[in-house]
């Protein structure tokens, strides 16, 4: 299979990106500065990431929101015109097919889901598509991340009225003349914004944004430390076909409406994890020594398996290696000790509460 | 004489005394390090055995003995600041140095030209 380009390849290059394949998508991992100088400059200032690998799909029609709603745990319903929700594909066995994001804009659904389940995800819609819904995958858009607690300053400068844009609200602008979807949301913990465009545009917008001399160009190395360091799940990693919601300490995207009605797919799975509390749990792991213990690493306790690390590497806010892992509910409260199973060594790692490195979303 | 594995350590062999380090290609590739282990001092190695670590934020990479012999001496000031490890750097940052048993074992390796061909 071909191997994709956004249309910021060139710029990405012209930045000096070291271009790695993610996703079926040839993406920028890291810039000259390397990984640990972009994580913390968009903790301290602003990054700017290309996501435009995520696919942007269009749900509309007088049937899209029980469409939606047949799929996922959300209450549709609920979000308003120019909100903005996180929400998961779900199988029946409440295992997670994808995670995404959902906003209604002009009274039509507008979804973000990862580059990686894209198919998967337009293939589960189109088989479960009705007659009074239509559905349009939006190949001809791009998607910008500007993340960290100065983008807000950066967009205001460039003339953007942010007033009362909020965390979860999405709202049209325009920027030198150029139409924006704007969401204020992100995948860093951070205050920010994805900014989307036709991929024709998005190369001008890119400059714009850099041109401030505020904002930091990030990678995919940065948005996956930052992202670890604030506890947001991974597909692949923190979540799958068979990790459900409530193991993946999801229980907010299970809508309470949705959850009484229990007319979601795997509701009877997912929701006596509900009641009664999950098998397995998502915690963050904090390693005592300088080594990084990586995905896929077995955890141990009284020489018993007792869980995974589904995402192991460096913390560059905390400045030591940190992870994330499905450990056994009993072992999952903070302050407690397991073993990792590290190539011919053991590794104690303590349970650390998420996020590791506190959210700063901006609610108004 | 200075030669390269296709694994990307660097070996300068100087009589039976070969000093290893990593090439600047590889330490460009790996990026930010973040954890170095290297071997202890008189630990008997054979070619091709993983003696030393780097990890890097994303991933940690094995450092393979380009030669068998006996470590004789560790750069461990090396581990004193990770972030000295640069590609500028990387033929001067030495990892290990080994009493060779087979100085043999030094002739599959690539020289120079051959390595630059290899990272393109």
């Amino acid at each position: 299979m071909d191997i994709k380009q956004t249309p910021l390849y060139d710029f990405h290059r012209a930045n000096g990106a070291r271009m790695v394949p993610f996703a079926g998508w040839n993406m920028p991992v890291q810039y000259t500065h390397g990984i640990k100088a972009e994580h913390l400059a968009t903790r301290n200032g602003a990054g700017l990431f290309d996501v435009s690998h995520m696919v942007q799909i269009e749900l509309s029609g007088s049937g899209a929101d029980t469409f939606f709603e047949r799929l996922t745990p959300t209450d549709i319903g609920a979000v308003a015109e120019g909100r903005v929700r996180y929400s998961l594909f779900l199988n029946d066995a409440g295992g997670v097919l994808d995670d995404l994001m959902v906003a209604r804009l002009d009274g039509h659904l507008h979804l973000v889901v990862n580059a990686g389940r894209a198919q998967h995800d337009i293939n589960h819609l189109r088989q479960n598509l009705d007659a009074e819904t239509r559905i349009e995958v939006h190949h001809d858009k791009a998607l910008l991340a500007l993340q960290g607690p100065q983008a807000a300053a950066v967009m205001s400068s460039l003339g953007l009225d942010l007033d009362g844009l909020r965390f979860m609200d999405i709202r049209r602008f325009e920027l030198n003349s150029i139409p924006l979807v704007i969401t204020r949301s992100g995948y860093t913990g951070e205050d920010g914004f994805e900014i989307s465009m036709l991929a024709t545009a998005v190369v001008e917008i890119a400059k714009t944004l850099l041109a401030t001399n505020e904002v930091t160009l990030a990678g995919l190395g940065a948005r996956d430390t930052l992202r670890l360091e604030a506890g947001l799940p991974l597909w692949g990693h923190e979540l799958d076909e068979t990790i459900t919601p409530t193991m993946a300490g999801l229980k907010f995207a299970l809508s309470k409406k949705r959850r009484e009605a229990a007319d979601f797919p795997g509701a009877d799975v997912i929701l006596d994890e509900f009641a009664h509390g999950p098998k397995r749990c998502l915690v963050g792991l904090l390693a005592t020594g300088a080594r990084p213990v990586r995905d896929g690493t077995i955890l141990l306790h009284d020489g018993a398996e007792v869980g995974v690390v589904t995402s192991g590497g460096f913390s560059p806010s905390l400045d030591r290696p940190a992870a994330l892992g499905l450990v056994d509910a009993k072992l999952a409260d903070t302050g407690t000790v397991i073993t990792a199973a590290t190539r011919g060594s053991e590794t104690p790692m303590t349970v650390a509460s998420l996020p590791l490195v506190p959210h700063r979303y901006f609610r108004g | 004489m200075l030669k390269f594995s296709e694994d990307h350590e660097w070996a300068k062999l100087d009589d039976d005394i070969c000093t290893v380090g990593i090439s600047p290609h590889a330490v460009e590739q790996l990026g930010d390090i973040v954890f170095v282990e290297l071997p202890d001092t008189g630990t008997s190695v054979s070619k091709g055995d993983a003696v030393a670590v780097f990890e890097s934020v994303k991933a940690a990479s094995d450092i393979y003995s380009p030669a068998g012999g006996d470590v004789t001496e560790v750069n461990s000031a090396l581990l004193d600041d990770l972030t000295a490890i640069t590609p500028e750097k990387a033929m001067q940052n030495w990892l290990f140095k080994i009493k060779v048993s087979d100085v043999g074992d030094l002739e599959s390796l690539m020289d120079e030209d051959a390595y630059n061909a290899l990272i393109g």
